[in-house]
């Protein structure tokens, strides 16, 4: 029995789109990034997440194993769930002992030192680069990318799986210029099994009206396809 | 019995005895394979087709009804042959004489083909009208000859819904393969046998079989005469594949001349059909394109099936349904799987033709079935949501191997089975009128007996759920009591003869009740125990309005305390159902099915203690209330996978709709993941579920531009229909309710 508990906002039995195959998503609460483009604003403050412990998530997971089939698994995403690694690894852990694929959808916001045996747990590692260039992604998300570009070398380094995702948004991450050094940053890491380019939408903004905040790209349009495909194909992927 | 028809065949005791099933277990050739060698549709079959959306347009612009024959009375042999273009079709028979004009069939009972026939502007004939008023009763004349006041009260306040007691019953499966095989003259020995053999104690049980078998004769004799019209000798059997599916078909199209049946299914024939395919490919007679013609010309007849019915009934059940069910694939009790390249060629008529609600496409899904089946399923089902799936690795256990699925859910042995219809009885209503001590919820009539109701101003789990009990009993006999009615009226003034002719003489029948509204009992019943539940009650003291404080575990979210409840109500309802001595002894079963009427029932039911507003849609058959499901679909479906299928035989079902997107990123991996869910949902014993794979946006489009989408089908609780073709109501509550979209 573990007796560590995380604060989470909430689950989705039937995630399609964060990792491979069919995933039950873990949403932690807490993120100590502050992106103008957030799609889960209710996740940020790390106070209001409902406590749940480890086994009882474990136990749950476990209901949803008929699903998985050979790709599936379990995604913990957020907010950040690096804020709670110690919770993050006790679960990752006794997913494992239980055969179940685990994937970290994560900024990477994180020092490497305090990761821990997290990683030892981990079969996949989700990594959203906001911006390659320190001050738009001080800008965007209101923290420095060094950490996470420290990150994703120390993921290289090693051997742990990662697709990179990067949020295309228009006039902000999408200039030739910035996907052509995300390109090459990627081109320094060993382990990069796919790069996945995630049309900006605005379906999130409703979330920062129930937060009372005013949403911070009022007015910015959403990536059409056109504009993916050719994010794509700077970024060289297809 | 010796055919030089049948050269080629494996022998076996299908030969000596009607077997269909003994005849394809040793003839059949499972198929492991992809989808690579199906082929596009012929030059005739385009022209063809052309002409049946022609007369669509046609049909749509005239009110949805082309025409009717509003003279003849239909029966087997009543009408001339009819076709649609008799050069072109490869498979011929019509309903009546002209492709789409409907017949009138009164012995069900004449009021409704009265106002069927006013509501679009047409008048039936006099003779027919004078005969049917007065000389010859009908069945909707004798169930309301028999009625006692405590049903026609709950009918009329919206207790119990939909029986069929003024149309006909369906849900009755003739093994239409049977003519093909054999063909009629044998069936017609075989039952002369029958009868020879039916004469013992002279009781009115014996006097009435023999009264059926006679019929049954008969009716096989006017199916020789019906082929016969349009140049066919059914004597014998069919000699070739093409004569196989014209046989089987003049088998079905005999069963819906003869009866306007709620659901009539096809039963299972792909698989069979696929035995003489195949022989004739092997002979060189006939080459895969003309192969597919034939299975296209087939559907093509399939989906031209119409009924005249009136417009109640339609809203009711969403445009013009007639639950041309198919059950393909599924596994063999030996562990070859039954899919065969004929399934696929089935499948394939969405493509070949568009998607369409009709036939019926289910599909018996199996953890074994062949993997470039699954993935040709589900390719097809993202394609044309007009696919339904129903799990065979549970069903296989209870009814053997060549079952089919009458109307969406219920399971039959295909000639050994039949049911006893009973549409639903409203569960919701139920739990209103047990804490208002049996007085209507909206009209403060005292429809059931006085029970003792609820007077404390907080509701009490333990005293609810008493009285709910004691209610719950008294709906089950009077459920029972009008079923009963009901199917006696309907086997002696509406017998299908035909459909019976194609089953053996001993066969199980099931009275098949059902329930609507499970979840909002169970989310009611879970909020007066989790949560605090004010009654709000008015001058008479009728519970008008309910306060809900605090939160409470809803149904849907894979919530063991709130789906447990669902589980007691549906075991103790059916152990109530099963205390009642039925008609002809059937078995009574249950279905958790509405198909579009939790539309309808939610608007008949008055506020409910889960904080559900008067008037509001129940979910659909088995589904939980839409926005109560917080985990997203997976929770959904193991929720209702908990549901005990042998307390709900008839079938439990569930609707599933996602957009493309969240289904997955690209083509091939939306295939995958939805094959891993259905893997898992009937692993966890699921039985039935719908597949919707549609964008919102695209559904409000279509609502607004009909014309734009006269082919866009989607699948409601257990059945596919026209999205077009729906009320308006109808159509916002499929947007609402259950499309899983992720943020």
């Amino acid at each position: 029995m573990s007796e560590i508990k995380g604060r989470i906002h909430s689950f989705e039995s039937l995630g399609a789109v964060d990792g491979p195959g069919v995933r039950y998503v873990i949403f932690m609460q807490g993120c100590p990034l502050r992106c103008k483009y957030c799609h889960n604003r209710d996740t940020r403050e790390y106070s209001l997440g409902k406590k749940y412990p480890v086994d009882d998530i474990v136990n749950q997971v476990k209901r949803y194993v008929a699903y998985m089939g050979k790709d599936g698994g379990v995604t913990v995403t957020g907010g950040e769930p690096l804020l709670q690694i110690e919770f993050v690894t006790e679960l990752f852990k006794k997913l494992k002992e239980n055969n179940i694929h685990t994937a970290l959808d994560t900024s990477g916001f994180v020092n490497t030192e305090k990761l821990g045996d997290l990683l030892k747990y981990t079969d996949l590692v989700l990594l959203d680069i906001k911006h390659m260039d320190l001050n738009e992604h001080l800008k965007l998300t209101g923290v420095s990318n060094e950490k996470i570009k420290l990150f994703a070398k120390y993921l290289s380094d090693n051997g742990i799986p990662m697709w990179i995702r990067h949020v295309l948004v228009p006039g902000i991450t999408d200039s030739e210029e910035h996907l052509i050094s995300l390109r090459e940053f990627i081109k320094t890491l060993k382990t990069v099994e796919k790069v996945e380019v995630l049309g900006y939408h605005t379906l999130g903004a409703s979330k920062w009206e129930l937060c009372e905040e005013d949403y911070p790209l009022k007015g910015v349009p959403e990536a059409t396809k056109e504009d993916v495909k050719r994010a794509k194909k700077i970024l060289e992927i297809e | 019995m010796r055919f030089e028809e049948w050269k080629g065949f494996n022998k076996g005791r299908w030969e000596k005895e009607i077997d269909v099933r003994n005849f394809i277990q040793l003839n059949y050739t499972p198929y492991e394979g992809t989808d690579e060698f199906l082929t596009e549709p012929t030059e005739t079959t385009r022209k063809l087709w052309d002409k049946v959306l022609d007369l669509y347009k046609q049909e749509q612009a005239n009110n949805g009804v082309l025409d009717i024959d509003t003279k003849t009375i239909s029966s087997i042999a009543a009408h001339e042959a009819g076709y649609i273009d008799k050069e072109l079709e490869k498979i011929v028979g019509l309903q009546t004489d002209a492709p789409l004009k409907r017949a009138i069939m009164p012995f069900g009972g004449i009021r409704i083909v009265e106002k069927s026939c006013e509501a679009y502007g047409r008048k039936i004939d006099e003779d027919v009208a004078k005969t049917f008023h007065g000389i010859r009763r009908t069945h909707n004349d004798g169930v309301f000859s028999v009625y006692t006041p405590d049903v026609r009260a709950a009918r009329s306040s919206h207790l119990i819904t939909g029986l069929p007691d003024g149309y006909g019953r369906g849900r009755i499966i003739g093994d239409y393969r049977r003519i093909a095989l054999y063909g009629v003259d044998v069936l017609i020995e075989e039952k002369n046998k029958a009868l020879e053999l039916l004469d013992k104690d002279f009781d009115e049980d014996v006097i009435r079989e023999r009264e059926e078998i006679f019929d049954q004769i008969a009716s096989l004799k006017e199916l020789k005469v019906m082929a016969q019209k349009y140049g066919y000798d059914i004597s014998k059997p069919a000699t070739n594949s093409k004569e196989a599916v014209q046989w089987l078909y003049f088998g079905y199209l005999a069963a819906i001349k003869e009866q306007n049946g709620a659901a009539m299914s096809l039963g299972r024939v792909t698989t069979f059909l696929d035995i003489y395919f195949e022989r004739d490919l092997k002979e060189g007679t006939l080459t895969e394109e003309e192969v597919q013609e034939i299975m296209d010309h087939f559907v093509m007849k399939l989906r031209m099936v119409r009924f005249l019915r009136t417009p109640e009934y339609d809203a009711l059940f969403s445009g013009d349904p007639a639950w041309v069910t198919e059950a393909i694939g599924g596994m063999g009790l030996d562990g070859r799987t039954l899919v065969t390249k004929n399934s696929f060629r089935m499948l394939h008529t969405l493509t070949n033709l568009g998607p369409a609600p009709e036939p019926n496409m289910t599909i018996l899904w199996a953890q074994n079935l062949p993997q470039g089946f699954k993935e040709y399923a589900a390719k097809m089902s993202i394609k044309t949501s007009s696919i339904q799936y129903e799990n065979d690795d549970l069903m296989r256990d209870f009814w053997g191997d060549d079952y089919g699925i009458a109307c969406c859910v219920s399971a039959m042995r295909i000639g050994k089975q039949m049911q006893f219809f009973g549409a639903r009885c409203n569960l919701a209503k139920t739990l209103l009128y047990a804490m208002n001590g049996g007085r209507d919820e909206l009209s403060g009539k005292q429809v059931a007996p006085k029970f003792e109701p609820v007077t404390s101003e907080y509701l009490d789990y333990d005293d609810v759920m008493y009285k709910f009990d004691n209610m719950m009993e008294y709906v089950a006999k009077i459920y029972i009591k009008a079923l009963n009615a009901i199917h006696y009226m309907h086997d002696k003034y509406a017998y299908e003869k035909i459909e019976m002719a194609l089953h053996d003489e001993k066969i199980l029948r099931t009275m098949a009740t059902g329930i609507a509204g499970l979840s909002v009992v169970a989310d009611s019943l879970s909020a007066i125990k989790y949560a605090k539940v004010k009654a709000i009650r008015n001058e008479q003291g009728l519970i008008e309005h309910y306060e809900v404080e605090g939160d409470f575990p809803k149904y849907g979210n894979d919530d063991d305390r709130v789906d447990d409840i669902a589980v007691d109500v549906v075991k103790r309802f059916m152990n109530k159902i099963a205390k009642q001595k039925t008609y002809r002894n059937a078995k009574p079963t249950m279905s958790i099915l509405t198909i579009t009427s939790n539309v309808v029932y939610g608007k008949n039911t008055g506020d409910t203690p889960d904080g559900r507003k008067g008037g509001e849609p129940f979910g659909p058959g088995a589904n939980p209330l839409h926005g109560r499901d917080a985990n997203g679909a997976i929770a959904v479906m193991n929720t209702v996978a908990k549901l005990p299928y042998e307390y709900s035989e008839d079938g439990i079902s569930y609707t599933f709709s996602i957009t493309p997107a969240t289904l997955g990123k690209e083509k091939e991996i939306r295939v995958r993941n939805l094959i891993a869910l259905l893997d898992g949902y009937f692993k966890q014993t699921g039985q039935h579920i719908n597949v919707n794979v549609f964008d919102r946006e695209l559904l409000i489009d279509a609502m607004d531009h009909p014309e734009k989408y006269p082919q866009l089908t989607i699948r409601v609780s257990g059945y596919a229909v026209n999205f077009v073709k729906l009320t308006r109501e109808q159509q916002l509550d499929v947007i609402n309710r259950t499309i899983h979209e992720k943020i």
